[in-house]
Protein backbone atom coordinates (compact mmCIF):
# COMPACT_ATOMS: atom_id res chain seq x y z
CA UNK A 1 0.00 0.00 0.00
CA UNK A 2 2.16 3.03 -1.38
CA UNK A 3 1.31 6.43 -0.59
CA UNK A 4 0.23 8.20 -3.58
CA UNK A 5 -0.38 12.12 -2.24
CA UNK A 6 -0.08 13.72 0.29
CA UNK A 7 -4.43 14.03 0.49
CA UNK A 8 -4.12 9.98 0.15
CA UNK A 9 -1.90 9.84 3.28
CA UNK A 10 -4.13 12.38 5.26
CA UNK A 11 -7.42 10.26 4.24
CA UNK A 12 -5.67 7.14 5.66
CA UNK A 13 -4.41 8.73 9.06
CA UNK A 14 -8.10 9.81 9.28
CA UNK A 15 -9.44 6.19 8.96
CA UNK A 16 -6.82 4.65 10.79
CA UNK A 17 -7.49 6.95 13.85
CA UNK A 18 -11.03 6.44 14.04
CA UNK A 19 -11.70 2.98 16.42
CA UNK A 20 -9.69 5.29 19.41
CA UNK A 21 -12.28 8.18 18.97
CA UNK A 22 -14.45 4.95 21.63
CA UNK A 23 -11.20 5.93 23.92
CA UNK A 24 -10.83 9.77 23.04
CA UNK A 25 -14.42 11.12 23.62
CA UNK A 26 -15.40 9.49 26.72
CA UNK A 27 -12.08 10.65 28.67
CA UNK A 28 -12.11 13.72 27.12
CA UNK A 29 -16.05 13.95 28.45
CA UNK A 30 -14.92 12.46 32.22
CA UNK A 31 -12.31 14.96 32.23
CA UNK A 32 -14.56 17.80 31.91
CA UNK A 33 -17.43 16.04 34.10
CA UNK A 34 -14.35 16.17 36.66
CA UNK A 35 -12.64 19.28 36.51
CA UNK A 36 -15.98 21.24 36.94
CA UNK A 37 -16.54 18.81 39.87
CA UNK A 38 -13.27 20.03 41.38
CA UNK A 39 -14.48 23.82 40.70
CA UNK A 40 -12.71 25.11 37.95
CA UNK A 41 -15.02 27.10 35.61
CA UNK A 42 -15.85 26.34 32.26
CA UNK A 43 -13.07 28.38 30.59
CA UNK A 44 -10.27 26.75 32.97
CA UNK A 45 -12.10 23.30 31.84
CA UNK A 46 -11.05 24.43 28.91
CA UNK A 47 -7.67 25.89 29.36
CA UNK A 48 -6.35 22.29 30.41
CA UNK A 49 -7.98 20.84 27.19
CA UNK A 50 -6.72 23.25 24.97
CA UNK A 51 -3.57 24.76 26.01
CA UNK A 52 -2.10 21.38 27.72
CA UNK A 53 -4.01 18.76 25.58
CA UNK A 54 -2.60 15.20 27.55
CA UNK A 55 -5.30 13.60 29.11
CA UNK A 56 -3.88 11.52 31.88
CA UNK A 57 -1.86 14.89 33.32
CA UNK A 58 -5.05 17.15 33.34
CA UNK A 59 -6.30 14.64 35.47
CA UNK A 60 -3.24 14.21 37.51
CA UNK A 61 -2.94 18.18 37.76
CA UNK A 62 -6.70 18.34 38.85
CA UNK A 63 -6.15 15.83 41.64
CA UNK A 64 -3.35 17.14 42.79
CA UNK A 65 -4.83 20.49 43.18
CA UNK A 66 -8.12 19.31 44.96
CA UNK A 67 -5.32 17.77 47.25
CA UNK A 68 -3.88 21.14 48.09
CA UNK A 69 -0.86 20.50 47.00
CA UNK A 70 1.86 23.48 46.20
CA UNK A 71 1.67 24.81 42.62
CA UNK A 72 5.34 23.81 41.88
CA UNK A 73 4.06 19.81 43.36
CA UNK A 74 1.38 20.18 40.87
CA UNK A 75 3.01 21.15 37.65
CA UNK A 76 6.08 18.73 38.71
CA UNK A 77 3.78 15.64 39.19
CA UNK A 78 1.49 16.31 36.06
CA UNK A 79 4.82 16.84 33.49
CA UNK A 80 6.30 13.99 34.70
CA UNK A 81 3.03 12.00 34.21
CA UNK A 82 4.18 13.41 30.61
CA UNK A 83 7.93 12.56 29.84
CA UNK A 84 7.13 9.95 28.21
CA UNK A 85 6.31 12.18 25.15
CA UNK A 86 10.40 13.21 25.02
CA UNK A 87 10.64 9.34 24.21
CA UNK A 88 7.83 9.82 21.68
CA UNK A 89 9.29 13.10 20.04
CA UNK A 90 12.63 10.75 19.96
CA UNK A 91 11.10 8.20 17.98
CA UNK A 92 9.31 10.62 15.65
CA UNK A 93 12.35 12.79 14.94
CA UNK A 94 14.29 10.53 12.16
CA UNK A 95 10.83 10.73 10.08
CA UNK A 96 9.05 14.09 10.78
CA UNK A 97 12.56 16.47 12.26
CA UNK A 98 13.18 17.56 8.66
CA UNK A 99 9.60 19.51 8.31
CA UNK A 100 9.88 22.76 8.68
CA UNK A 101 9.81 24.10 11.82
CA UNK A 102 6.36 25.57 11.91
CA UNK A 103 4.92 22.17 10.82
CA UNK A 104 7.13 20.58 13.78
CA UNK A 105 5.38 23.24 16.13
CA UNK A 106 1.90 21.46 15.60
CA UNK A 107 3.20 18.07 15.56
CA UNK A 108 4.61 19.25 18.92
CA UNK A 109 1.38 20.32 19.96
CA UNK A 110 -0.63 17.84 18.57
CA UNK A 111 1.84 14.56 20.06
CA UNK A 112 -0.49 12.61 22.11
CA UNK A 113 -0.70 8.54 23.32
CA UNK A 114 -2.56 7.69 20.25
CA UNK A 115 -1.38 10.34 17.35
CA UNK A 116 2.20 8.60 18.10
CA UNK A 117 1.44 5.39 18.25
CA UNK A 118 -0.28 5.26 14.78
CA UNK A 119 2.19 7.38 12.97
CA UNK A 120 4.81 5.17 14.40
CA UNK A 121 3.39 2.35 12.93
CA UNK A 122 2.83 3.81 9.41
CA UNK A 123 6.64 4.96 9.20
CA UNK A 124 7.70 1.52 10.26
CA UNK A 125 5.84 -0.09 7.80
CA UNK A 126 6.38 2.52 4.91
CA UNK A 127 9.60 4.13 5.85
CA UNK A 128 10.82 5.41 2.60
CA UNK A 129 7.28 7.45 1.71
CA UNK A 130 7.91 11.63 1.52
CA UNK A 131 8.03 13.58 3.91
CA UNK A 132 5.01 15.70 2.95
CA UNK A 133 3.03 12.66 3.38
CA UNK A 134 4.42 11.57 6.50
CA UNK A 135 3.00 14.79 7.97
CA UNK A 136 0.40 14.51 6.23
CA UNK A 137 -0.81 11.28 7.54
CA UNK A 138 0.14 12.48 11.34
CA UNK A 139 -2.29 15.47 10.95
CA UNK A 140 -4.75 13.18 9.43
CA UNK A 141 -4.60 11.11 12.81
CA UNK A 142 -4.14 14.92 14.97
CA UNK A 143 -7.85 15.92 13.34
CA UNK A 144 -9.47 12.67 14.56
CA UNK A 145 -7.97 12.29 18.08
CA UNK A 146 -6.94 15.70 18.84
CA UNK A 147 -9.94 18.09 18.05
CA UNK A 148 -12.84 16.19 19.36
CA UNK A 149 -10.75 16.18 22.55
CA UNK A 150 -12.01 19.99 22.65
CA UNK A 151 -15.55 19.37 22.04
CA UNK A 152 -16.16 16.70 24.48
CA UNK A 153 -14.24 18.18 26.98
CA UNK A 154 -16.79 21.01 26.42
CA UNK A 155 -20.06 18.53 26.63
CA UNK A 156 -19.01 17.25 29.93
CA UNK A 157 -18.32 20.62 31.58
CA UNK A 158 -21.66 21.55 30.73
CA UNK A 159 -23.75 18.34 31.00
CA UNK A 160 -21.80 17.43 34.18
CA UNK A 161 -24.13 18.77 36.49
CA UNK A 162 -26.84 16.88 35.21
CA UNK A 163 -24.93 13.21 36.51
CA UNK A 164 -26.78 11.83 39.57
CA UNK A 165 -24.28 11.91 42.64
CA UNK A 166 -24.73 8.46 43.45
CA UNK A 167 -22.87 7.31 40.31
CA UNK A 168 -19.70 6.51 42.36
CA UNK A 169 -17.90 9.11 39.16
CA UNK A 170 -14.86 9.56 42.19
CA UNK A 171 -14.27 6.38 41.26
CA UNK A 172 -13.73 6.92 37.41
CA UNK A 173 -10.70 8.66 37.57
CA UNK A 174 -8.56 5.99 39.19
CA UNK A 175 -10.49 3.30 36.94
CA UNK A 176 -9.45 6.11 33.57
CA UNK A 177 -5.71 5.95 35.05
CA UNK A 178 -5.78 1.69 34.90
CA UNK A 179 -7.08 1.85 31.43
CA UNK A 180 -3.82 3.93 30.44
CA UNK A 181 -0.86 1.85 32.17
CA UNK A 182 -2.67 -1.63 32.48
CA UNK A 183 -2.52 -2.47 28.62
CA UNK A 184 0.88 -1.29 28.73
CA UNK A 185 1.69 -4.08 31.25
CA UNK A 186 3.33 -5.96 28.02
CA UNK A 187 6.86 -6.91 29.12
CA UNK A 188 8.58 -8.68 33.46
CA UNK A 189 10.25 -4.80 32.86
CA UNK A 190 6.71 -3.00 32.88
CA UNK A 191 5.40 -4.76 35.07
CA UNK A 192 8.11 -4.84 37.59
CA UNK A 193 7.80 -1.03 37.41
CA UNK A 194 4.14 -0.75 38.00
CA UNK A 195 4.51 -3.20 41.19
CA UNK A 196 7.91 -1.07 42.18
CA UNK A 197 4.91 2.36 41.53
CA UNK A 198 2.56 0.63 43.75
CA UNK A 199 5.08 -0.60 46.84
CA UNK A 200 6.89 2.81 46.84
CA UNK A 201 3.30 4.89 46.83
CA UNK A 202 2.15 3.01 49.85
CA UNK A 203 5.63 3.46 51.78
CA UNK A 204 6.43 6.99 50.88
CA UNK A 205 2.94 8.38 52.00
CA UNK A 206 4.51 10.34 54.85
CA UNK A 207 6.30 12.44 52.47
CA UNK A 208 4.89 15.89 52.46
CA UNK A 209 3.74 17.41 49.96
CA UNK A 210 2.89 15.35 47.59
CA UNK A 211 6.05 14.64 46.49
CA UNK A 212 6.05 10.88 47.19
CA UNK A 213 4.54 10.88 44.04
CA UNK A 214 8.06 12.06 42.01
CA UNK A 215 10.25 10.02 44.35
CA UNK A 216 7.71 6.75 43.54
CA UNK A 217 7.32 7.43 39.88
CA UNK A 218 11.26 7.94 39.56
CA UNK A 219 12.01 4.84 41.43
CA UNK A 220 9.52 2.64 38.97
CA UNK A 221 11.24 3.96 36.45
CA UNK A 222 14.85 2.69 37.70
CA UNK A 223 13.57 -0.45 38.49
CA UNK A 224 11.78 -1.27 34.86
CA UNK A 225 15.10 0.04 33.31
CA UNK A 226 17.06 -2.01 35.22
CA UNK A 227 15.37 -5.50 35.03
CA UNK A 228 14.79 -4.59 31.50
CA UNK A 229 18.70 -4.41 31.52
CA UNK A 230 19.39 -7.40 33.31
CA UNK A 231 17.33 -10.06 31.52
CA UNK A 232 18.40 -8.34 27.83
CA UNK A 233 22.29 -9.56 29.07
CA UNK B 1 -11.99 25.52 43.53
CA UNK B 2 -11.47 25.62 47.16
CA UNK B 3 -7.87 27.03 48.16
CA UNK B 4 -6.99 28.44 44.36
CA UNK B 5 -7.40 31.92 43.24
CA UNK B 6 -7.94 32.03 39.29
CA UNK B 7 -4.37 33.27 38.90
CA UNK B 8 -3.08 30.33 40.31
CA UNK B 9 -5.34 28.08 38.27
CA UNK B 10 -4.50 30.09 35.44
CA UNK B 11 -0.62 29.32 36.01
CA UNK B 12 -1.55 26.05 36.80
CA UNK B 13 -2.70 25.60 33.08
CA UNK B 14 -0.27 27.85 31.26
CA UNK B 15 2.60 26.14 33.04
CA UNK B 16 1.79 22.67 32.29
CA UNK B 17 0.92 23.48 28.58
CA UNK B 18 4.28 25.23 28.05
CA UNK B 19 6.12 22.29 30.07
CA UNK B 20 4.33 19.51 27.99
CA UNK B 21 4.93 21.59 24.82
CA UNK B 22 8.32 21.74 25.67
CA UNK B 23 8.62 18.03 26.46
CA UNK B 24 7.18 17.57 22.83
CA UNK B 25 9.24 19.42 20.84
CA UNK B 26 12.76 19.35 21.99
CA UNK B 27 13.66 16.46 20.85
CA UNK B 28 12.06 17.01 17.67
CA UNK B 29 12.67 20.45 17.00
CA UNK B 30 15.56 22.00 19.30
CA UNK B 31 17.44 19.21 19.19
CA UNK B 32 16.61 18.01 15.48
CA UNK B 33 17.89 14.58 14.72
CA UNK B 34 20.24 13.71 17.88
CA UNK B 35 19.21 10.73 19.17
CA UNK B 36 18.94 10.64 22.99
CA UNK B 37 21.16 7.71 24.78
CA UNK B 38 19.63 4.38 25.19
CA UNK B 39 20.45 4.24 29.13
CA UNK B 40 17.66 7.82 28.57
CA UNK B 41 15.04 5.93 26.40
CA UNK B 42 15.76 3.01 28.86
CA UNK B 43 13.88 4.76 31.75
CA UNK B 44 11.37 7.08 29.70
CA UNK B 45 10.25 3.64 28.28
CA UNK B 46 8.44 3.53 32.48
CA UNK B 47 7.53 6.71 32.65
CA UNK B 48 3.80 5.73 32.22
CA UNK B 49 3.71 2.26 34.31
CA UNK B 50 6.17 4.12 36.37
CA UNK B 51 3.76 6.94 37.66
CA UNK B 52 0.15 6.29 37.23
CA UNK B 53 0.24 3.47 39.44
CA UNK B 54 1.64 5.25 42.24
CA UNK B 55 -1.23 8.19 41.64
CA UNK B 56 -4.34 6.39 42.25
CA UNK B 57 -2.47 3.83 44.70
CA UNK B 58 -3.97 5.94 47.59
CA UNK B 59 -7.61 7.00 45.68
CA UNK B 60 -7.81 3.36 45.56
CA UNK B 61 -6.73 1.97 49.35
CA UNK B 62 -7.79 5.09 51.06
CA UNK B 63 -11.15 6.78 48.86
CA UNK B 64 -12.13 10.20 49.81
CA UNK B 65 -15.54 8.54 49.15
CA UNK B 66 -15.61 6.52 52.15
CA UNK B 67 -13.16 9.01 54.56
CA UNK B 68 -9.79 6.77 53.60
CA UNK B 69 -11.63 3.63 55.03
CA UNK B 70 -10.43 1.03 52.46
CA UNK B 71 -14.23 0.32 50.74
CA UNK B 72 -14.41 -3.38 49.11
CA UNK B 73 -16.56 -2.63 46.22
CA UNK B 74 -13.52 0.11 44.89
CA UNK B 75 -10.62 -1.88 45.31
CA UNK B 76 -12.41 -5.15 43.96
CA UNK B 77 -13.68 -3.13 40.97
CA UNK B 78 -9.90 -1.71 40.51
CA UNK B 79 -8.80 -5.02 40.75
CA UNK B 80 -10.67 -6.52 38.06
CA UNK B 81 -10.28 -3.49 35.65
CA UNK B 82 -6.47 -3.73 35.98
CA UNK B 83 -6.65 -8.26 35.38
CA UNK B 84 -9.10 -7.24 32.53
CA UNK B 85 -6.51 -4.41 30.96
CA UNK B 86 -3.40 -6.78 31.50
CA UNK B 87 -5.63 -9.40 30.25
CA UNK B 88 -7.43 -7.73 27.01
CA UNK B 89 -4.62 -4.78 26.16
CA UNK B 90 -7.82 -2.70 25.71
CA UNK B 91 -8.63 0.63 27.26
CA UNK B 92 -12.70 0.50 26.93
CA UNK B 93 -12.95 -3.40 27.91
CA UNK B 94 -11.14 -2.00 31.34
CA UNK B 95 -13.18 1.02 32.02
CA UNK B 96 -16.14 -0.52 31.16
CA UNK B 97 -15.15 -3.56 33.38
CA UNK B 98 -14.22 -1.89 36.56
CA UNK B 99 -17.06 0.72 36.81
CA UNK B 100 -19.41 -2.11 35.74
CA UNK B 101 -17.62 -4.21 38.65
CA UNK B 102 -18.32 -1.40 41.08
CA UNK B 103 -21.95 -0.21 39.88
CA UNK B 104 -23.33 -4.27 40.31
CA UNK B 105 -20.72 -4.58 43.69
CA UNK B 106 -23.17 -1.82 45.02
CA UNK B 107 -26.03 -2.48 43.84
CA UNK B 108 -25.95 -5.31 45.59
CA UNK B 109 -24.90 -3.71 48.62
CA UNK B 110 -20.96 -5.04 48.99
Amino acid sequence: MSSSSPRAAYFRGLRQSLPFLLVVLPFGMLFGVVARDAGLDLAQTMGFSVVVIAGAAQFTAVQLMQDQAPTIIVLASALAVNLRMAMYAASLAPHLGPAPSWQRIFIAYFNVDATYALSHLEYERNPSQPLPQKVAYYMGTATVICLPWYVVTWIGAVLGNAIPAGLSLDFAVPIAFISFFAPALRTPAHIAAALASIVLAVSLQWVPHNLWILLAGAGAMIVGAEVERRLAQ
Amino acid sequence: MTGWSDTAIWVVVVGLGLGTFAIRYSFLGLLGNRDLPEWVLRHLRYTAVGILPALITPMVLWPDATDGQTDPARLTAALVALSAGYLTKDAIVTIVSGLGTLFLLQAVGV
